[in-house]
C-alpha cells in the first residue's frame, strides 16, 4: 500500500462538522453589539460613563479572574455582565461601589452556582440589586444630560466607606419618576434617542432596538423574549391608559420609558438565565413584561425591570418543565399522561 | 398549525453546507481489482454469516464464502477471483475487530463469475422473490444494511400499502444514490417494480431532495405507466433522509414513538438497495460490489467509484490520488453520522456509503463549554426531543430519567452536537447512555 499520512488519523465519534460558531463567539459579538450603546452613554455622560463601564467591566472581569476556573475570561460572558451592569447604573456612581457590584454580581451571582452556564439569576442584574439594597442613594442620583462633555458627573472617585459628599452637579429625575411621582409625562422623542436622565445604557430606546435586531438577525439573542415582553407592556399598559388617561401613560410611554428596553433586549435574553424552549420564552416574556407594569403602576419604585426579570428568572425550572417539547410521534394525550 | 404550505418536510433538522459539487457531476467509474479483499462475515445487521470456506481455497467471484445463519442474515459472496488466504480477526470499519476471510485476489484471472441463471422474477411466488434477494446477499445500501429481503416479509398481519425508496441522500459529500438514480433510473424503477408486486403495496414513492435535479428528471423520465410509481421532490435538509422524517414528508403522519413503519403500512427502502434488487434480477449476480463516493478536501480526485466489496480503504484512497497533507480523518458514511476510521486496512463493506477525507480545519475543536440554554438542539431536533435536557442527565448518569425523557426515540442523527455553540458532544453522549441503559437493565434482569 503507497497510501501515506502525514501525521496519525483522527479518530472522533460523529457528527465530524460543527456549525462554525461557538458560545464564547456568541459572548463577544454580544459584547460587540453594546459598543454603539457605550458609545451613546459616553456622549451623554462624558467621562464618567466611561469610567463607570471600565470599573464594572474591570470588577467582573477581575473577579472571574481570581474566584473563576482557569481560563473562562476568554469566553466574554464575564466581560458582558460587567458592560451590563455598568449600562444600568448612573453616571455619577462612586466607582469603588461599582466595582464592588460588579465582584457580587460575577462572585455570588454565577461563580457560587458553578460559573458559565449554571447561575440561575442574571449575574448583572444580580449585582444591581446588591448596589440597589447596599447604596439606594447612589443609585437613583440621576445626571441630567447635555453640558460639558469633559465635566466627571457625580462622585466617581469618592473614598470607599466614606459617606459621599453632595456632590456639586445638576440631577434630574428620570421619566418614570416624574411620572409616578409628579404625573408629568416627558417627551416621547426624547425617550426615543435618550436626551434624559437615566441610567447610562437605558435612555436610548431606538439604538437598543437596533443593535438588538442585529443580534437577532445572526442568530445570537432570541427574538421572541423582547417581542413577548414589550408586546406585553405595550397591550397592558395600552388597557390601563384606556381607563384613565389621566392617571395611567401611554403605552409608548411606556415601553421607551426606564430601563425596560435594554432590560427585554439584552438581560432577559440572557440564554443561561432564560427558558430553553420556544414556547416557556413567549411565557417568560409575558411574566416580565405584566411584573414590570405591576410594580411600576402599583408597586412603590418608579421602575421594576429589575425584579421582573429576576422574578422570573426564578421561574425558569419550571417553565421549563411545563414546556417540554413534545417528542415526535408521541401522541399529546400520552404525554400528558 | 401550517399557516404555509412550504411543500413536503419534515420540523426541525439542521442544514449543514451541501458540498455535493465535488462529485455529484462525475459519473460512476468502475476501480481496478485491488490486490487483497477483506471479507468480514459480519456485514449487516442481524446475525453474521456463516463461514463456508477454508484457507487455501480457490474461489471464482460470485462464489458463496460464507451462508446466511438465519431469516434475518445474508450471505457473503467472493468479491473477486482468488485464494484465501487467511480466515481470522481483521480491523472492521465500525471500530473493531471481526472475522474476515482474506483473499489474494488472482491478478490474471478474467473475474467473470461461474455460469448463473437469470431469476425470471415475474414467475416466481413472493417467496421465490425473497429467497432469490437473500441468496443474492442484498443488503440496505444506505448505511444501516439491514438485509433487504426481509424487510420484503412483513409479518402476515401487517399489510404494505406504500413503498417509499429513499433517495433523499442528505449527508454532505454523499452522491452515491445520486449518481444511481441518474445514471441507473431503469434500475431503480424494476427494483421498485418487483417490491410492489412482492408485497402486493398500492404504490411506490421515490423522494429525492430538490437539490438533485438531474436525479428526479432521469427518474420521471423513466417513470412507468401501469403501476402507481411517482417522483417526489423534497426539501434539502439533514436528516430528510432518516425514515421517520422521510415517512413524515411523504405522507404527513407520525411514526408511533417504539413502533414500525410498517404499523402505518409503510415500508422505506434505499434508492440504491432498489436498484441492486434490479440488478439481481436483471443479471443474476449477487451484491458483489457498490458504488462508493470518495469525496472530501482531504482527497486529491473525488469520485464515485464502483468497488468491490472487501476493499481495503487505503487501496481505495490510493486509487484516487492518496490524500493531501494536510487530511486529518477518514470517515466511512458522511460527516454526520459516519464512522472515522483508525486503520488504513479496514475494508468497504456493503453498507459503506461513502468514504470521505477531512482536513484538520474542519475537524472540531476537542474544548468544550457547559450548556448555555441557547436552545439551539432543541431547534434542531427532529425528533422533538430536549437534547439539553438529555445532555445534563447524561453528564450526571441519571440514565432512568434520561429514559422517561425519551432516549429511546433519539437516532443520534448529531443534528444537536451540529448546532450546539458549547461543542458538547451530544450525540456521543446518548449513544453511550443508549448502552449504558442496555448494560443496566440486563444486569437488573
Ligand atoms: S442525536 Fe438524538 S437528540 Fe440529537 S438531534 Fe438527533 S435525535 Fe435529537
Ligand atoms: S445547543 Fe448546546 S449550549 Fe445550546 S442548549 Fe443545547 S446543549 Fe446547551
Amino acid at each position: 500500500m503507497s497510501l501515506r499520512l502525514g501525521r496519525s488519523l483522527v479518530v472522533t465519534a460523529s457528527p465530524h462538522i460543527r456549525k462554525r460558531d461557538s458560545t464564547p463567539y456568541i459572548m463577544w459579538n454580544v459584547v460587540a453589539s453594546l459598543a454603539p450603546i457605550v458609545g451613546a452613554a459616553v456622549w451623554f455622560f462624558g467621562p464618567s460613563a466611561l469610567l463607570v463601564l471600565a470599573a464594572s467591566v474591570g470588577g467582573a472581569v477581575a473577579t472571574e479572574r481570581v474566584f473563576g476556573k482557569g481560563g473562562t475570561i476568554a469566553d466574554g460572558s464575564a466581560a458582558i455582565t460587567g458592560l451590563l451592569l455598568g449600562l444600568t447604573l448612573p453616571a455619577g456612581m462612586p466607582l469603588w461601589m461599582v466595582v464592588l457590584g460588579a465582584a457580587f454580581g460575577i462572585g455570588l451571582g454565577k461563580l457560587i452556582f458553578g460559573g458559565l452556564g449554571y447561575n440561575i439569576f442574571n449575574p448583572a442584574l444580580l449585582g444591581r440589586a446588591f448596589l440597589q439594597a447596599a447604596f439606594p442613594v447612589a443609585i437613583t442620583t440621576w445626571p441630567a444630560t447635555g453640558g460639558s462633555w469633559l465635566a466627571l458627573r457625580g462622585d466617581n472617585f469618592a473614598i470607599p466607606l466614606m459617606s459621599p459628599r453632595v456632590a456639586d452637579i445638576v440631577t434630574s429625575a428620570t421619566p418614570l419618576g416624574l411620572m409616578k411621582f409628579e404625573h408629568k409625562p416627558t417627551a416621547l422623542w426624547d425617550l426615543m434617542i435618550g436626551t434624559t436622565s437615566g441610567s447610562l445604557g437605558e435612555t436610548a430606546g431606538i439604538l437598543i432596538l437596533i443593535c438588538g435586531a442585529w443580534l437577532a438577525i445572526r442568530g445570537f439573542l432570541n427574538w421572541r423574549i423582547p417581542v413577548s415582553i414589550l408586546a406585553t407592556v405595550a397591550a397592558f399598559s395600552a388597557a390601563l391608559h384606556a381607563l384613565d388617561p389621566a392617571r395611567y401613560a401611554t403605552s409608548l410611554f411606556m415601553v421607551f420609558s426606564g430601563g425596560l428596553i435594554l432590560g427585554a433586549v439584552f438581560m432577559a435574553t440572557d440564554m443561561v438565565t432564560a427558558p430553553v424552549t420556544n414556547l416557556g420564552r413567549w411565557i417568560f416574556g409575558l411574566g416580565i413584561g405584566i411584573l414590570v407594569v405591576v410594580i411600576r403602576v402599583w408597586g412603590g419604585l418608579p421602575e421594576g425591570v429589575m425584579y421582573a426579570i429576576l422574578l422570573m428568572n426564578a421561574m425558569v425550572p419550571f417553565i421549563n418543565r411545563a414546556t417540554q417539547p413534545t417528542p415526535f410521534g408521541v401522541s399529546r394525550a400520552k404525554a400528558a399522561a | 398549525m401550517r399557516l404555509f404550505y412550504r411543500g413536503p418536510h419534515f420540523d426541525h433538522g439542521v442544514h449543514p453546507p451541501e458540498l455535493k459539487e465535488l462529485t455529484s457531476h462525475l459519473p460512476i467509474r468502475r476501480m481496478p481489482y485491488p490486490d487483497e479483499v477483506v471479507l468480514p462475515l459480519r456485514q449487516h445487521a442481524g446475525a453474521p454469516a456463516k463461514l463456508a470456506v477454508n484457507k487455501g481455497d480457490r474461489v471464482i467471484r460470485g462464489d458463496t464464502i460464507a451462508t446466511a445463519s438465519g431469516f434475518v442474515s445474508a450471505p457473503v459472496h467472493a468479491s473477486a477471483s482468488g485464494t484465501v488466504v487467511d480466515i481470522g480477526l481483521w480491523p472492521h470499519p465500525d471500530g473493531t475487530m471481526s472475522d474476515a476471510v482474506r483473499i489474494e485476489v488472482d491478478r490474471y484471472s478474467p473475474q467473470v463469475t461461474r455460469p448463473r441463471m437469470v431469476p425470471h422474477w415475474e414467475g416466481l411466488t413472493p417467496k421465490e422473490i425473497v429467497a432469490a434477494v437473500q441468496n443474492a446477499g442484498v443488503v440496505g445500501l444506505g448505511g444501516a444494511a439491514f438485509p433487504t429481503h426481509v424487510k420484503l416479509a412483513p409479518p402476515p398481519d401487517v399489510s404494505v400499502e406504500t413503498i417509499i425508496l429513499n433517495g433523499a441522500e442528505c449527508e454532505p459529500y454523499l452522491t452515491t444514490d445520486h449518481r444511481i438514480m441518474v445514471e441507473y433510473p431503469g434500475r431503480v424503477q424494476l427494483g421498485a417494480r418487483i417490491m410492489l408486486h412482492t408485497l402486493g403495496a398500492k404504490r411506490v414513492v421515490i423522494g429525492v431532495e430538490r437539490n438533485k435535479p438531474d436525479a428526479i428528471e432521469a427518474l420521471r423520465a423513466t417513470l412507468p405507466t401501469d403501476i402507481d410509481v411517482s417522483v417526489l421532490p423534497l426539501t434539502v435538509k439533514y436528516p430528510q433522509g432518516a425514515e421517520k422524517m422521510l415517512i413524515h414528508a411523504v405522507t404527513g403522519r407520525e411514526v408511533p414513538s417504539g413502533k414500525l413503519p410498517v404499523s402505518l403500512g409503510v415500508l422505506v427502502q434505499n434508492v440504491g438497495s432498489a436498484a441492486s434488487i434490479g440488478e439481481v434480477f436483471e443479471t443474476g449476480l449477487p451484491l458483489l460490489e457498490r458504488i462508493v463516493t470518495v469525496s472530501g478536501p482531504g482527497v486529491k480526485h473525488p469520485a464515485n467509484l464502483i468497488v468491490p466489496v472487501g476493499t481495503k480503504v487505503g487501496d481505495l484512497l490510493d486509487m484516487c490520488g492518496g490524500v493531501t497533507d494536510d487530511a486529518a480523518e477518514i470517515v466511512f458514511g458522511g460527516p454526520m453520522m459516519g464512522v472515522a476510521q483508525g486503520n488504513l486496512d479496514a475494508p468497504i463493506i456493503k453498507g459503506t456509503t461513502g468514504v470521505i477525507v477531512l482536513t484538520f480545519a474542519q475537524v472540531p475543536d476537542a474544548r468544550s463549554y457547559p450548556c448555555i440554554h441557547c436552545g439551539r438542539c432543541l431547534d434542531a431536533c427532529p425528533m422533538m426531543l430536549n437534547p439539553s435536557l438529555l445532555g445534563d442527565l447524561a453528564r450526571t448518569g441519571r440514565y432512568g430519567e434520561m429514559e422517561a425523557e425519551h432516549l429511546a426515540d433519539c437516532m443520534l442523527c448529531g443534528s444537536c452536537t451540529y448546532v450546539c455553540p458549547s461543542n458538547i458532544p451530544l450525540a456521543q453522549l446518548f449513544q453511550a447512555s443508549k448502552s449504558a441503559l442496555k448494560r443496566v437493565k440486563a444486569g437488573a434482569a
